[in-house]
């Protein structure tokens, strides 16, 4: 993985004391909230609902078992024992002292770690295919070209005071697992299609997606811009919004605000001048520069003979295994995915023990890495399928080896109004207790792959526009109510999902998901997931059993 | 009644107007009528709190103050799905009285 080079450092730890200045002169009283308030969220210190939060920035969602353990120590000693992973692949502290946030960065700067660009309108963390480096079916590592455009995009001046904030996203296999049509600039990884077999890498290009309250799906723009023109490409989108978006209501300037309005066909040509003029400029980066990052990313020392069968004489671990290991580009290697999603607990929650847990595993059996996904679960990306009984048998200690992997009980829930300020209303209860109705196992796989995610509010961290089943947490006169929502997705055949109707009370979208599934096994055909018996019989085949 | 309410400005504590200074404790709060604004420009130009704000509230039968809205109500609890980080972390039934 990326090691930072002097220059990375040095600016991390120049970020570090320019914050810790200004938190000193913030508590002196020599600023005021108004002027000290777009500094520390520049620091992804955010004011919640208990206490300040901080959000740091995992890049591309990947760790070392270094950085782990600092985020667990940081967790037990300026926290309260724990900490969220987010649907950005990000870390949430959500009971951070001020007087103590400069410490803290200082001590992520160690294992080169900040929190830079997780709030404001600049471009956000970067994400990517949490399988990356390991999926069976990719093209290449996403992850230099992710960060690549970290570092390109970084401090630069032209992308500090975007219309809004920016989310970009990089995949490399025809199945998206990273949700990357949701993004303002979802990238995949292909092979020039118009080359005749020759090879050429390069990236289709999807502009103009989001969720929020004006949800819109990315649309494709390109099918091929070459490897080396991206940042170009990136440089003319940028450009355009920037020179269109308002700035004068913040629900109209996102980029895909902009792209709905101008249309499509319009945006993508204005962004095709602005383009072949930045290409003149020659600002993308050379293919040294390409070499030098790349290189952090080369694939670990795979040994090879190593056996393929996985012993399943264990019938818990067998489960564990059908759920939670991926198949991996390398024989004898498997993609080990680690739940959150505890029945009974919160999803993303892990604590300080729990982290150290991981980082072990992580060091031990993955050569030193590990993953977050979007879906706020981890992954151990590269481990011997000789060594899964030993890392399940310590994953099942520390109550990690939960077996849901994209099942009803495998939620995506944002912290909600037990959390966030933005929140009208409570998404983890909700989660908790659609966990518990569905808590068998068995009923679990026999309703197949389910993905539930809940919002607290209209912002839509929860993703619920792109869940097979979505929940939206909205304040109905001061009370919680939710409303629900069927048939999105955030794969290679991305959907928006669609409101069935009236909200409910807390309890009662419990009770109304459970009738959404049971008319899904009622009606469905062989072989059909939740999603393709909704795709096939549309709203009207759920509605009446929602509603009664 | 009207209450006071912000975050410490150190701590990020949840924080009441209790008459004189910031409790903890909702139970605390005193009714500030139309003096809430006068009353947290000081505190704030004195760095005590932070995005202060008014808000409305009730007494219940037995005295206590209760928030109008749900949200003020978990900021004066904590959060409903840990209990043990709540301020009444011993009581497994403080949670209803957010609901």
């Amino acid at each position: 993985m990326y090691k930072y080079d002097h220059y990375d450092q040095a600016m991390v730890d120049a970020r570090v004391e320019d914050f810790r200045d200004q938190t000193r002169r913030r508590l002196a009283g020599q600023m005021t909230d108004d002027q000290f308030k777009p500094l520390r969220l520049k620091n992804g210190l955010y004011l919640q609902l208990h206490a300040y939060m901080l959000r740091i920035a995992i890049p591309y969602g990947t760790l070392d078992s270094r950085q782990l353990r600092k985020l667990a120590h940081i967790a037990r000693t300026y926290d309260r024992g724990y900490g969220h992973f987010t649907t950005r692949q990000n870390l949430q502290f959500h009971w951070i002292k001020l007087e103590q946030a400069p410490d803290i960065l200082a001590e992520l700067a160690e294992v080169e770690m900040h929190c830079i660009q997780t709030s404001g309108e600049s471009i956000r963390n970067i994400s990517a295919d949490h399988y990356a480096g390991a999926a069976a079916d990719e093209i290449m590592d996403p992850r230099p070209w992710a960060e690549m455009l970290r570092q390109m995009t970084t401090f630069h001046p032209e992308f500090s005071y975007l219309p809004r904030k920016f989310k970009i996203c990089v995949i490399a296999a025809e199945e998206d697992r990273a949700a990357m049509r949701w993004h303002d600039f979802g990238l995949r990884i292909v092979k020039n299609p118009n080359d005749d077999g020759a090879g050429e890498i390069g990236f289709e290009v999807y502009p103009g997606g989001g969720m929020g309250r004006t949800p819109f799906i990315a649309y494709k723009a390109r099918d091929f811009v070459p490897q080396h023109q991206i940042f170009s490409y990136l440089q003319a989108v940028l450009r355009v919004w920037n020179r269109h978006a308002r700035r004068d209501n913040i629900h109209k300037q996102r980029m895909k605000i902009l792209v709905h309005e101008l249309g499509e066909e319009e945006f993508t040509r204005q962004v095709e001048a602005e383009f072949q003029r930045i290409l003149t400029l020659k600002t993308d980066f050379p293919q040294a520069e390409y070499d030098r990052i790349a290189a952090y990313f080369e694939p670990p020392a795979f040994e090879s003979g190593l056996p393929d069968e996985i012993d399943r004489s264990d019938p818990d671990f067998a489960v564990w295994v059908d759920q939670q290991v991926a198949e991996h580009k390398a024989p004898g290697y498997a993609i080990a995915n680690i739940s959150l999603k505890k029945i009974g607990g919160i999803g993303g929650d892990i604590t300080a023990e729990q982290m150290e847990v991981v980082a072990d595993l992580a060091e031990r059996y993955s050569f030193d890495e590990l993953r977050v996904a979007h879906t706020q679960n981890l992954v151990l990306p590269h481990v011997r399928k000789q060594d899964l009984y030993e890392i399940w048998q310590t994953l099942r200690e520390a109550e990690l080896a939960d077996a849901n992997l994209d099942l009803v009980t495998d939620i995506i829930a944002c912290p909600g109004l037990d959390y966030c300020s933005l929140a009208n209303a409570r998404s983890i209860p909700v989660a908790q207790k659609i966990a518990e109705r569905f808590a068998n196992h068995e009923r679990q796989q026999d309703i197949g792959e389910l993905k539930i995610k809940i919002s607290g509010c209209i912002n839509a961290c929860g993703h619920h526009h792109a869940g097979h089943i979505g929940i939206l947490g909205v304040d109905r006169k001061g009370t919680e109510n939710y409303q629900l929502l069927l048939g999105g997705s955030g794969d290679e055949h991305t959907t928006q999902a669609k409101i069935t109707g009236p909200g409910f009370t807390e309890d009662g979208v419990v009770d109304a998901v459970e009738r959404a599934v049971e008319r899904y096994r009622e009606i469905r055909e062989p072989g059909e997931r939740f999603l393709d018996t909704y795709r096939r019989v549309g709203m009207d085949g759920f509605k009446e059993a929602i509603y009664g | 009644m009207k209450i006071l309410t912000g975050n410490d400005l150190k701590t990020g504590a949840v924080i009441w107007w209790d008459g004189q200074g910031w409790s903890l404790h909702v139970e605390d709060s005193a009714d500030v009528g139309d003096r809430g604004e006068q009353i947290l420009a000081v505190e704030d130009a004195a760095c005590r709190v932070n995005g202060g704000y008014v808000i409305d509230a009730g007494r219940e039968a037995d005295g206590a103050v209760r928030p109008a809205h749900i949200k003020d109500r978990i900021r004066a609890l904590g959060p409903t799905v840990r209990p043990d980080l709540t301020l009444k972390p011993a009581d497994p039934d403080a949670g209803s009285w957010v609901i």
